[in-house]
């Protein structure tokens, strides 16, 4: 069912610079609606380097990825903005009033005077394997996720990889596979400890197959899978026979529908200008990782300034008629109360 | 020092190496296809390379991070590093690596 939301700006990506930018926003009494892929906030922080140190971030002489994206979480908890998650923009289009409508793959729409595309790398998507004609497979036999348990009752399933999701959906599809073969290319893995014993313990009992080995082509007819080759250690090559093929190998990022939105690209990036941060576009901004211009760093901060510039120029696009007063967090009585703390 | 990389259409590119950058670094600096999403943290094995065997124990061994990483790369093989975790210095002069598909 489509939900319709009107609002000020709706922020593509709810990574570090789209969560600050609610701040910025919030400062100006812009309301914002974040939409992001991934099933949490945090974007890059809490999907790729959670537990890595940051160094960089001024006032903060070591954060981690994790421990960044819950501090923004709580900066920004006054403005309280609306997260679409587990969801991708996938259209934008303008409405005959001059504003924005920006639609997502699960039926959101968001209407909205600005747009702010604060995609970082773009959208987190499964690796796909470099196996020659996949993607003939992909939907029918050859799923990235598990998403209802069911449809895979009763198959011959091959699960690739050695992480936690690998060894999480190995377990769990088991009792309900007609057969399950865990294969990865060496005998060791990335995961729980308990997942890895839970595993072996299925593979004893002759409940679950695991080879040690690399899937290396893919046999069928149209999208029905019939078996794989599998390419063990010694280089030896055998055919495993299979209607369901499961590949877990991480996520990786891909600049997605963006690339369809009209926007000016550079090499996958949004040029904008560095005073308001805005596309070519009007109404359009990118800030972030997403975004090019002279001199351009890659750099969180960066992102932080950025965030500020183009909340400026936001608060013109949607209050055309009003003026806009800068004033500081330190000695502004009115930023207080929309910070609830005065 | 220099550096052979291949490119995934088999083309071969001379990079000009400086020590104590890392391959990542070189590669990505050199314009070449590496993702290296992470930034170099060993955290998306999307710097992912084949280096040529005979130059493989001229390498300090994997980290058990870098091995454990390795499990989110594609089609890994014997000769499988991730580019981020080798530090270019003479001793590497010459090195022949080949950018992983993707």
């Amino acid at each position: 069912m489509t939900q319709r939301i009107e609002t000020d700006v709706a922020i593509i990506g709810a990574g570090p610079i789209g969560l600050f930018a609610v701040f910025e926003l919030g400062l100006l009494d812009l309301k914002a609606h974040l939409v992001d892929i991934l099933d949490r906030p945090g974007g890059q922080l809490t999907e790729l380097y959670p537990e890595k140190p940051i160094y960089d971030i001024p006032g903060l002489p070591i954060v981690t990825g994790q421990e960044l994206a819950g501090r923004l979480m709580e900066q920004i908890k006054p403005f309280a903005p609306t997260f679409h998650l587990s969801q991708m923009a996938s259209s934008l289009a303008k409405l005959p009033d001059g504003r924005w409508k920006l639609t997502t793959d699960a039926d959101t729409e968001i209407v909205a005077p600005v747009i702010v595309v604060a995609a970082g790398g773009g959208s987190f998507v499964p690796k796909r394997p470099p196996i020659a004609g996949i993607d003939a497979y992909e939907g029918e036999s050859v799923h990235y996720a598990v998403r209802k348990m069911d449809a895979f009752r009763g198959k011959n399933i091959l699960i690739a990889g050695g992480g936690d999701s690998a060894l999480d959906w190995t377990i769990n599809l088991a009792p309900i596979a007609n057969k399950l073969t865990l294969v990865h290319h060496r005998d060791g893995f990335r995961a729980a400890q308990h997942s890895v014993n839970q595993m072996r313990e299925l593979a004893a009992h002759g409940k679950i197959n695991f080879e040690i080995a690399s899937v290396k082509a893919l046999h069928g007819e149209g999208s029905a899978l019939r078996a794989v080759t599998l390419s063990g250690a010694d280089k030896r090559e055998w055919e495993h026979a299979c209607d369901t093929f499961i590949p877990f190998f991480g996520l990786t990022m891909k600049l997605g529908p963006i690339a369809d939105f009209g926007l000016n690209l550079h090499e996958n990036l949004v040029p904008v200008d560095t005073e308001k941060f805005e596309s070519s576009t009007r109404g359009i901004f990118a800030i972030g990782d997403i975004n090019t211009y002279p001199g351009k760093l890659k750099l969180i901060l960066s992102g932080f300034h950025e965030a500020a510039l183009m909340a400026q120029e936001a608060f013109h696009v949607c209050k055309p008629n009003e003026k806009l007063r800068f004033q500081y967090t330190t000695s502004s009585s009115s930023l207080q109360k929309k910070l609830g703390v005065a | 020092m220099k550096i052979i990389a291949i490119d995934r259409n088999g083309a071969e590119h001379i990079v000009e190496g400086r020590d104590g950058w890392t391959l990542m670094e070189l590669l990505r600096d050199a314009g070449l296809p590496i993702a290296a999403e992470c930034g170099g943290a060993c955290a998306c094995a999307t710097c992912h390379v084949y280096v040529e065997d005979s130059w493989l124990d001229k390498l300090p061994p994997r980290s058990d991070a870098e091995t454990d990483m390795l499990d989110m790369a594609l089609a890994v093989e014997p000769n499988s590093r991730l580019s981020c975790q080798i530090t270019a210095g003479p001793e590497l002069d010459g090195i022949k690596v080949t950018i992983a598909p993707e």
